[in-house]
């Protein structure tokens, strides 16, 4: 038993965080938000070349084989810097996908991919190569996107979709579904880390009553209780990575995305009215951490997840 | 990263598992806060010893069964999960034994150890006193220097399980002019029935003898009795709390083991809605509590100290027990209001808590100033 992040683990984290910390983000997502996908598809190939897409595909398709533990690294990162557009939909169609073709577009960058599933919508359509549609039947790829809908999240954009061409009848579903969720909770982890981080600065700095409200208990107590929240969210998504147990990701999605949801609350209360404005960056993780709640399975059925079936515990 | 264990944990869980099977007592012993319950307590603590199970990680030349901190862990998950009882010489064992390890002397630990272990000697804990709480190192109660040891006189208050015990480890002022409060502290272990010691009973909420207040005039301790250096022990002591919040004092198990029996019994009650997503989350909870234990082992078996982070862990533990047992207890519902429920006594316990190994508010200022680095503040 060994629940730490291995030397090669953290270096892939290190590296990651080193890429996007240079990458401004925050222009990427307001670039994106506004429909204008350049500067978005150029970080994603970077993010293709740091392997992050490899890690959802089989060797034989230019991939590493699934790791779930190096998904969940990376996703936090992803989270921890807002990256914007389908990132699990890729992992997802990645693993989805019965074409060798296709997914190695996939690992390379060169296409993003979107999917629908048991929802109206599919995120980013306008942006992605590929679309594909779950039903009962199997897997559909779709040809067009019906029009933007705004997300809460603005660098959410929301499409539907209409299955066309059957791609295959016998998809991974249940596989899929799980890194889906799984990625999600790491992803929200990373944006609740985010948001911490940024509150805990912005309460250093910001002085009322001739002292840095950081001094002050009522403040303190918040962040604390965010603290708690987040470092509990984190061995339960490592385990969920390692074991794939639909309770143990299930318990990860609903765990990492209240915490980050209850971080985006006391982030957006300690900052006061700068933080309710959409100019500040704060806004960009604030949006995400509401959207990611919801995404690839409510805290309902997160939570009916681990009510039900053989949880080993 | 694995969540793998080795061969021989795996035996050593299953060999746990089998003693406990054959010897857990069928039916549920009473109460520890009370004196019948107390000796049918002590007596448990005697048969697990026996087979060296009361305290597995110490060496063995103590009792235990030398078995590392993980086989530890897996351990209190079988011993919870078999429905064992309650642990009455929790202070001594988590508190005082890894005190005695890293500070005591040799002869402390062959003297004190074996008994402990076996139930023969209860420990109590006498740290807090009437105005000293959260503030701890403003005590007042004094150790004077004497011939061959030290005269203790002064009040503790709120000693856990003192209306029973047999002895006690605190700490004293034995240096009035020392420079800041909390220099000048000696640590040191007395008994509760030596001359000038009154223990006053002081009951709980539900009105059982829990915990006590202690009056000392002029208690006579030995030197032997000092642990570590004269003047060191509020270092020493500091090092216990960092236990008792940690990794020491609430492992894992009786939370797994508490939150199935919640969703059993939420299940037998016909899985009603309106509690459904407390019963999910007491059993993401315990899930998530196993989990940042295993991390913080495998962290502490590379070398790493858990210094401030056992803050997370006292304030996640504390609120945790009140949402499960109260859960419990909405989901009786008029049974809930009955007394002599086994959840009943568990709420009663959980209650105490965010109260006691320092309040909640202290460990929210320690993680906020040591954690996150805000600045330092009045408390």
């Amino acid at each position: 038993m060994r629940l730490v992040l291995d030397r090669e683990q953290r270096a892939f984290a290190d590296s990651l965080e080193a890429l996007l910390t240079g990458a401004d983000t925050p222009s990427v997502v307001r670039e994106w938000s506004r429909g204008e996908h350049g500067s978005g598809r150029a970080l994603w190939v970077r993010l293709a070349a740091a392997g992050v897409f490899a890690l959802a595909a089989p060797e034989e398709y230019d991939g590493v084989g699934v790791r779930p533990v190096e998904l969940a690294v990376a996703f936090m990162a992803l989270g921890r810097h807002a990256v914007p557009g389908p990132l699990v939909e890729t992992v997802t169609a990645a693993v989805l996908l019965p074409t060798p073709d296709l997914v190695k577009r996939l690992v390379s960058g060169e296409d993003m991919a979107t999917v629908a599933y048991d929802s109206p919508y599919a995120l980013d359509g306008d942006a992605a190569d590929l679309r594909l549609v779950l039903t009962p039947d199997g897997l559909h790829r779709a040809t067009g996107h019906g029009p933007v809908r705004p997300s809460l999240d603005p660098a959410r954009r929301l499409t539907a979709l209409a299955p066309d061409e059957l791609l295959t009848a016998t998809p991974p579903i249940e596989q899929a579904l799980l890194l889906a969720r799984l990625t999600t909770a790491a992803q929200a982890l990373g944006v609740g880390l985010a948001l911490l981080d940024r509150t805990v600065c912005y309460v250093k700095q910001r002085t009322q009553f001739g002292a840095p409200i950081g001094v002050f208990q009522a403040v303190k107590h918040q962040l604390a209780d965010a603290k708690i929240a987040l470092e509990f969210a984190g061995p339960l998504v490592y385990a969920a990575a390692l074991t794939l147990d639909p309770a143990d990701v299930a318990a990860a999605k609903v765990t990492a995305c209240e915490a980050a949801y209850a971080t985006a609350r006391t982030a957006l209360q300690l900052h006061g009215a700068i933080g309710y404005t959409a100019e500040y960056d704060l806004s960009l993780w604030l949006t995400k951490a509401r959207a990611l709640r919801t995404a690839w399975g409510s805290p309902e059925q997160c939570r009916d997840t681990v009510l039900s079936g053989d949880r080993r515990w | 990263m694995d969540l793998a264990f080795t061969p021989e944990e795996v035996a050593f869980r299953e060999e746990a598992r089998a003693w406990l099977l054959a010897h857990v007592p069928a039916a549920p012993l009473p109460s520890l806060e009370t004196a019948e319950g107390f000796a049918a307590h002590r007596a448990w603590e005697a048969e697990l010893a026996t087979e060296r199970w009361s305290a597995v990680d110490w060496p063995t030349e103590y009792g235990g069964r030398d078995a590392g901190l993980v086989r530890w862990l897996l351990f209190e998950e079988e011993y919870y999960a078999a429905g064992a009882p309650g642990r009455v010489n929790q202070n001594g064992i988590s508190l005082l034994a890894p005190t005695l390890f890293d500070h005591g002397t040799q002869e402390q630990r062959t003297r004190v150890l074996p008994p402990m272990a076996r139930g023969e000697v209860v420990w109590a804990q006498a740290w807090s006193e009437p105005e000293a709480g959260s503030d701890l190192a403003s005590l007042r109660s004094k150790a004077v220097r004497t011939d061959g040891g030290w005269l203790l006189s002064g009040q503790k208050t709120w000693s856990s399980r003192a209306a029973f015990a047999d002895r006690a480890f605190g700490l004293f002022r034995s240096d009035p002019d020392a420079p800041k409060p909390h220099q000048g502290l000696t640590y040191l272990m007395f008994d509760l029935r030596a001359p000038g010691v009154t223990v006053r009973p002081i009951a709980r909420l539900d009105g059982k003898p829990a915990f006590a207040e202690l009056f000392l005039d002029e208690v006579f301790v030995p030197d032997a009795d000092v642990i570590g250096e004269p003047g060191q022990g509020w270092r020493i002591a500091m090092a216990a709390t960092g236990n008792e919040r940690g990794l020491t004092l609430r492992s894992p198990g009786r939370y797994l083991a508490a939150a199935n029996r919640l969703h059993a019994l939420w299940r037998e009650q016909g899985s009603p809605g309106g509690t459904k997503a407390r019963v999910a989350d007491a059993l993401i909870g315990a899930r998530a509590y196993q989990l940042f234990t295993w991390t913080a082992a495998s962290r502490f078996l590379d070398g790493e100290s858990l210094g401030p982070e056992s803050s997370l862990n006292k304030v996640f533990w504390s609120e945790y027990d009140i949402a499960l047992t109260e859960t419990a207890l909405d989901l009786l519902g008029a049974e809930g209001e009955s007394a002599d429920t086994d959840w009943s006594e568990r709420y009663v316990f959980a209650l105490a808590g965010p109260l006691y190994a320092g309040t909640n508010e202290i460990q929210r200022d320690i993680i906020a100033e040591r954690l996150l680095g805000l600045p330092k503040g009045r408390r």
